[in-house]
């Protein structure tokens, strides 16, 4: 077999070495009755037949490559430079482990550590982690952490208009505990913290695309002892303000869109930074400079005091590993990047929008409901948004997130992302098909 | 090795330069919303070519699979099929939208399908849940499932989780998220679960046991069955720990001992990358009792067609969308490869494997446990007067292997944790085994080469402590 080089005249001498008969004296630990079971699988195949198998399987997907792309909620549909994937497939990251022997590991730990010095710029706060599953479960811990600064005030204030899976997720984070979630419309400074609330949520921007100013909130957070928490979409702070800027104490991500495909939702890259006052109760990995005894820079995962493998029931969160691969892509995306290059994905992200909303709320029937918006905008829609998404799939143009898919009291809205992968001819084509479907 | 210092990528920067082209714009230009406009970003500005080279240098400062052996114990860093990454890029699974709908991802409902399956009939169980994206985050919906079929018969009260000596830091970090308290259970002389303690633990609070199986130290639970029934006589349920499932594919199947919740790591027994930290994905499978809580959504399937759905008890989302699916391709591809005979061999030669060093190393780094080991051993690295088995272990980078894990499980003292895997052939663990005995010798003679290692690498021994005491974690400008 490729992957087990032992072969038959290896075993047996290998078990005369250890003194052993057969491959079966090596399990008589395990109860007779339960030794060898039988497994209902079929045989091995080649790696030939795998992938052919496998290659038509993906087939039966609709692709992003081969439609007008306009459905975004949560994952994008961004540009990949060939750079990112090329150089994060090297074996060497590939096949490494967690970096805990750091002197054979100053390529991962040199690449987190400026992934976290990027991201840290991003959001505009002191410290960045190596990162967690996903934005979702990013913003989970987020809050739990905020809430763990002090049992007593145990009140959690969302957006109402937050990613419906983010809420699901954080519901089953919070499940465990005495902790209250209430919700607020609109703005942060809408949330009305109190001497019993953590932390106010906000997004930047709403799972909506409406985009608020985050400082006035952020004051009113401060002013009552809470915590202020942004979720935000990291290209979108490369043009405006960061969430630190305005004041976040704990800003979280999504981070699937810096150079990382959409793939069916998986693996994407939960982003979280904080202010350096909270750094010692962060969770997850975190890479911080070092010296050898010749005084040569080196990279450490550090302040490890905080981490399950120390600190067993004790420690800020369970989590072991993280994205390291996804957070890589990213890394070599800002590198590529760099500011120019994200002030114009951004750029162009946002002008495609609005290019987009423009032309929709002209459509008679049509109305865009944003008043500030980065690349999503929610449309109401004069035909249910589902038949919508239906008629126009076929005819290769996916146009956004029919809300009836979370919420079936919401049947007339449709969440339309543009990115800097569709064309003005794109966005034409997807108007011409909305005021033909509806008329 | 690269031994080169490499400037951090800001320390490469020079203004005007770029590393990516984007296309012109061809819509108008818009305002943005006023105030909130960004002044200054200070991120690297580079060509593509630098970049290139930067993150090229940097790869070759890891030691990794594809470069050297890797013994780290209870991380099975086996051989990853470069098949499996092939599988995974396909474009119809790269560019597929999670929110796509069902119709239109048949491709993908199917396969996370057919891998939920897969693993739910070589674990012995009744349903599976890809959603978990790694070991401790199934641990998370293991616990959390438990919790909910307690809550549900009434059994509010019971709020203590057992869990053994040996077990990883995870299992209690992954029970205080999911609001138990928890007790050790000690070992006995012989590495199992210490019986007597398990039963005067036994009160009407316990809401279960977490088992590995095999342990951290190696060995097989020879109790396994016992336990289980002790458990739930008691009323408590058995959560499985995965992390060393390498040792039992096509060997044991852990839901027919009497487990009722279990994770596997797809990272490590089906052989998908460790990505220096991740991504991995972390399954739960359960069995009769347990399933209708596994988290959701999960893959079904009715007259042929494949739908996501969430199971009728559902302890809900625990990340987005449906698991790390990425990674999951490559462990459908590989059980694909591996077929049922070849699930079987995996074990075989991973115990055979780990059998054969453990004999070749027992003389010279005692193990505090002397019976025969399944696909790990641990062994212990105080050999010599003043030596400690950090030095053994910065020893062998010298000798280009990466060490074991060290210190852990920590019931032994100066423990090295050797997992050799079945996909290393016997020469490199001849000559892995040569470099320890080598070592053994150094410490006895020259234990200075000891203390001082290693001196191959990029950078020596760091110090770790004022890294902690004064972080630096960004990149602060000159």
């Amino acid at each position: 077999m490729p992957f087990i080089p032992n072969s038959n005249e290896d075993r047996e001498s290998m078990l005369k070495e250890i003194g052993k008969n057969t491959i079966e004296e090596l399990f008589l630990d395990i109860p007779e009755k339960l030794r060898f079971p039988v497994l209902n699988l079929p045989e091995g195949i080649s790696e030939m037949e795998m992938l052919s198998e496998i290659e038509a399987l993906s087939a039966k997907n609709i692709s992003a490559r081969k439609a007008a792309w306009f459905l975004g909620a949560g994952a994008y549909n961004h540009y990949i430079p060939s750079l990112v994937p090329a150089l994060a497939s090297r074996g060497e990251f590939l096949t490494a482990y967690t970096p805990y022997q750091p002197e054979v590991s100053q390529g991962t730990l040199q690449a987190i550590f400026e992934y976290q010095s990027m991201a840290a710029e991003l959001f505009g706060v002191s410290v960045v982690n190596a990162s967690h599953y996903d934005g979702a479960t990013a913003l989970a811990e987020a809050v739990l952490m905020a809430w763990k600064q002090n049992l007593e005030r145990n009140k959690i204030l969302l957006p109402k208009d937050l990613h419906p899976e983010y809420r699901e997720v954080l519901a089953t984070y919070l499940s465990s505990f005495e902790v209250e979630v209430q919700e607020y419309e609109g703005a942060p400074e809408n949330a009305a913290p109190d001497a019993r609330t953590a932390c106010v949520v906000a997004g930047y921007p709403d799972f909506s695309g409406q985009i608020h100013s985050l400082a006035k909130g952020a004051e009113l957070a401060h002013a009552s002892g809470a915590l202020f928490i942004v979720h935000a979409d990291p290209l979108l702070c490369a043009l405006l303000e960061s969430p630190g800027a305005q004041g976040a104490d704990i800003v979280t991500a999504e981070g699937q869109c810096l150079g990382n495909p959409m793939n069916f939702g998986g693996p994407f890259l939960g982003m979280m930074g904080a202010t350096e006052k909270l750094m010692r109760k962060m969770p997850g990995r975190i890479v911080g400079e070092a010296r050898d005894h010749d005084g040569k820079r080196g990279f450490v995962l550090t302040l490890t005091a905080r981490e399950q493998h120390i600190r067993r029931e004790k420690a800020v969160s369970n989590i072991c590993s993280n994205q390291g691969l996804v957070m890589l892509q990213a890394c070599i995306y800002m590198a590529a990047m760099g500011h120019h290059g994200m002030k114009t994905v951004a750029r162009l992200c946002y002008d495609k929008a609005h290019y987009a909303a423009s032309r929709i709320a002209g459509l008679p029937g049509y109305k865009v409901g944003n008043t500030a918006f980065f690349k999503e905008f929610l449309v109401e829609t004069p035909v249910p948004a589902e038949r919508i998404f239906e008629k126009l799939a076929k005819k290769s143009v996916v146009p956004g997130l029919p809300l009836s898919r979370y919420d079936s009291s919401r049947p007339k809205e449709l969440l339309v992302c543009v990115t800097e992968m569709n064309t003005k001819a794109e966005i034409d084509r997807l108007v011409e098909l909305l005021e033909e479907v509806s008329a | 090795m690269n031994l080169a210092p490499e400037k951090l990528i800001f320390e490469l920067s020079s203004k005007g330069r770029v590393g990516c082209a984007l296309p012109k714009s061809d819509v108008p230009s818009y305002d943005l919303p006023s105030g909130l406009e960004r002044k200054e970003l200070n991120l690297p500005e580079v060509d593509e070519l630098t970049v290139v080279r930067h993150f090229t240098r940097l790869s070759q400062k890891n030691y990794s699979i594809d470069t050297q052996y890797y013994p780290l114990g209870s991380c099975t860093m086996k051989y990853n099929p470069k098949a499996n990454e092939v599988a995974a890029s396909f474009a119809g699974w790269k560019f597929a939208h999670p929110l796509a709908g069902d119709v239109s991802s048949q491709g993908a409902i199917e396969l996370i399908y057919k891998l939920q399956d897969s693993l739910a009939e070589i674990g012995g169980f009744e349903a599976a849940s890809l959603q978990p994206a790694a070991g401790a985050h199934g641990e998370f919906s293991g616990v959390l499932m438990i919790r909910n079929y307690l809550r549900d018969k009434g059994e509010t009260k019971r709020v203590k989780m057992l869990i053994p000596d040996s077990a990883h830091g995870t299992n209690p970090a992954s029970c205080t998220m999911a609001g138990f308290i928890t007790q050790t259970i000690p070992s006995d002389k012989k590495g199992n679960i210490d019986m007597k303690a398990l039963k005067a633990a036994l009160d009407d609070t316990v809401a279960g046991i977490m088992i590995t199986n095999p342990n951290t130290l190696g060995l097989f639970e020879t109790n396994i069955e016992k336990i289980a029934r002790l458990v739930h006589r008691a009323g408590g349920l058995v959560y499985g720990d995965g992390a060393n499932l390498n040792a039992l594919t096509g060997v044991f199947k852990p839901g027919l001992a009497g487990i009722d919740v279990m994770h596997f790591n797809l990272h490590k027994t089906f052989s998908t990358p460790h990505g220096g930290g991740g991504p991995g994905a972390g399954m739960v499978a359960a069995g009769k009792a347990l399933a209708p809580y596994l988290p959701g959504p999960v893959a079904v399937r009715k007259r042929g067609r494949y739908r996501l759905s969430m199971p009728e008890k559902s302890i809900g989302r625990v990340k987005l969308f449906y698991g790390n699916f990425g990674v999951l391709v490559r462990a459908y591809a590989y059980i694909r490869m591996m077929g049922r005979d070849g699930l079987r061999r995996i074990a075989e030669n991973a115990v055979l494997n780990a059998n054969y060093l453990r004999k070749k190393l027992e003389g010279t780094y005692p193990l505090k446990y002397t019976r025969g080991c399944m696909h790990e051993f641990v062994a212990m690295g105080d050999i010599a007067p003043g030596i400690h088995t950090l030095d053994i272990a910065k020893r062998l980078i010298d000798y280009g292997f990466h060490p074991p894990t060290i210190y852990f499980p920590l019931i032994v003292p100066e423990a090295l944790m050797i997992e050799p895997t079945e996909t290393e052939n016997r020469e490199t663990l001849d000559a892995f085994a040569e470099a320890m005995l080598a070592i053994a010798e150094e410490a006895r003679t020259r234990p200075e080469l000891l203390h001082a290692a290693p001196v191959t690498t990029p950078v020596g021994r760091l110090d770790e402590v004022a890294a902690a005491r004064c972080p630096v974690l960004c990149y602060r400008g000159d």
